[in-house]
């Protein structure tokens, strides 16, 4: 483990204050991700600002029939909220299929969103990775790329973003509060991560001076017509190879709105507008949820190793939809697929 | 690493106080930054039930109850938990009596190295505190946190069902 300096942020405020005085600072929440990279020498921060006594950890209802959560609400506490159990199921369930129940009675909302990527290129020191050190190469394009990206990869990148969550979320049209120097804003949860293009070592579009406060979801939770589909190498506790969420507003088997994304083939948590547009007004049926499924994948491109992975994202985004339809979402603990 | 920062990493105080009660009693540690919750168990108190495994938040083997919810030790800044209360597997007992899990363990042959136990343990405990689990499949995916290399997973399955019933449910 590296050595570093550590400091208890007051409030949010004195947070912020002291993430902009010092650039090569981290806030440390959880600690599940931050831990684990300082001990492989990923991270090496000289001094880490512990925000896990902050308060926020409500998760309170909006005027207009959301949720606002705080960032500080663990991922155990947020999956088994009896207003996200009722209203945004697809959430609960994204939550409970990822990492263990004691890194999850750890992480933190807040947290989840910042979390890096599992490229084993990012995290061995030894080989080069831009991401991990800019300008160095991508040992990942020509190396065992088996759990890489497929969409919106990049010449220098082609890591993923393992967060199960952030997949729910997108589908949920979350955004996110964040308060930095100059005040606070909301950045939509699509907006929040990015494509890795020639700056992979940049995540996220949180700025240098800016902690995450809350994850607000707007009133539609697709309760009645929703899954979240993961498939990983075995049945719980790894990061999905591929998963899907699919999210449906139904009218007489018709599809009035459509949501899909998909969580282990990307940069950020892939949400594709366009398949969303060829879902609309639609049976809800094989035929409709297999042109979907082109054309999410339209664009797909494997590296060798993980080939294997547009066909399994072709089959997946299927499957969810049709769990979706038929309000038979997939369960996280019978891992029986139907 | 900047200049400034480097500096200010240097001129850090090396130690921080840190209150803990374990296992019911509090013990007070000076102790730097950067130690585990897992090392300041093992290293400081002694208290060495609770395994080192992988150290990286991928086996349990770590596991313990903080302020009464299992998480990895292995993954936790003893600084960052100031003024709680930890429980290991050598505070599971009451008075020489095993904790119903220690006995359905024994019962059941639920480990064949063992190394794994005491986080296989004090992560049934936090299982069955959070009342979650009621099937097989439940208790098995909720169980998943904790990786045993000899494979006595149908033996912990059936400890820690006999434990629950025993416990009716609560920790």
């Amino acid at each position: 483990m590296i050595k570093f300096q550590y400091d208890r942020a007051a409030d949010v405020t004195d947070a912020v204050r002291q993430i902009a005085a010092d650039p090569e600072a981290r806030f440390i929440a959880g600690g599940t991700n931050l831990i684990d990279l300082m001990k492989y020498q990923v991270e090496r921060p000289p001094r880490l600002i512990d925000i896990s006594r902050l308060p926020l950890t409500s998760v309170e209802e909006t005027p207009g029939g959301g949720l606002r959560i705080g960032a500080l609400v663990p991922n155990t506490d947020l999956a088994y909220h009896p207003l996200v159990e009722q209203r945004y199921p697809i959430l609960s369930s994204a939550i409970m299929s990822g990492a263990s129940q004691q890194l999850r009675n750890m992480a933190s909302t807040g947290g989840n969103l910042v979390q890096r990527t599992r490229c084993f290129y990012f995290y061995d020191v030894t080989m080069a990775c831009n991401k991990r050190q800019p300008g160095s190469g991508c040992a990942a394009i020509k190396g065992i790329n088996r759990i890489n990206a497929i969409l919106g990869t990049s010449e220098s990148c082609i890591a993923t973003h393992p967060s199960d969550m952030c997949v729910a979320l997108a589908v949920l049209d979350a955004k996110v509060h964040v308060t930095g120097l100059s005040g606070s804003r909301e950045i939509a949860v699509v907006d929040f991560h990015r494509l890795p293009g020639d700056t992979p070592q940049i995540d996220n579009n949180l700025r240098r001076d800016e902690i995450i406060t809350a994850i607000e979801l707007p009133a539609q939770g697709f309760a009645a017509n929703h899954s979240y589909l993961k498939i990983r190498d075995r049945l719980s506790y790894a990061f999905a190879l591929v998963s899907v969420a699919a999210a449906l507003e139904l009218e007489s088997g018709r599809i009035k709105t459509g949501r899909l994304a998909l969580g282990g083939v990307a940069h950020k948590p892939w949400r594709s507008v366009e398949a969303e547009a060829a879902l609309r007004g639609q049976a809800a049926g094989p035929e409709t949820f297999a042109r979907a499924a082109e054309i999410v994948l339209r664009d797909a491109k494997g590296f060798g190793h993980n080939d294997f992975k547009i066909d399994l994202a072709r089959r997946a985004i299927v499957r969810t939809l049709t769990q979706a339809a038929n309000a038979t979402p997939q369960s996280q603990a019978d891992k029986r697929i139907r | 690493m900047s200049d400034v920062s480097r500096s200010a990493a240097m001129a850090a105080p090396a130690t921080i106080n840190v209150t803990l009660e374990v296992n019911g009693r509090s013990c007070t540690l000076t102790i730097a930054p950067w130690t585990t919750l897992l090392d300041a168990l093992r290293d400081r108190l002694g208290l060495t039930g609770t395994k080192k495994g992988c150290d990286q938040g991928q086996c349990g083997a770590c596991t313990v109850l903080v302020d009464g919810r299992r998480i990895n030790s292995c993954l936790t800044l003893a600084v960052m938990k100031d003024g709680a209360k930890v429980t290991t597997i050598e505070g599971l007992e009451t008075d020489g009596t095993l904790h119903p899990l220690q006995q359905a363990f024994i019962d059941h042959d639920a480990f064949q190295c063992g190394y794994c136990t005491p986080g296989q343990i004090c992560s049934a405990a936090g299982l069955i505190a959070e009342g979650k689990a009621k099937t097989p499949d439940q208790i098995r995916e909720l169980m998943s946190g904790n990786i045993c290399r000899c494979g006595a997973y149908p033996n912990i399955l059936a400890a820690i069902q006999q434990a629950m019933t025993a416990m009716g449910g609560k920790s």
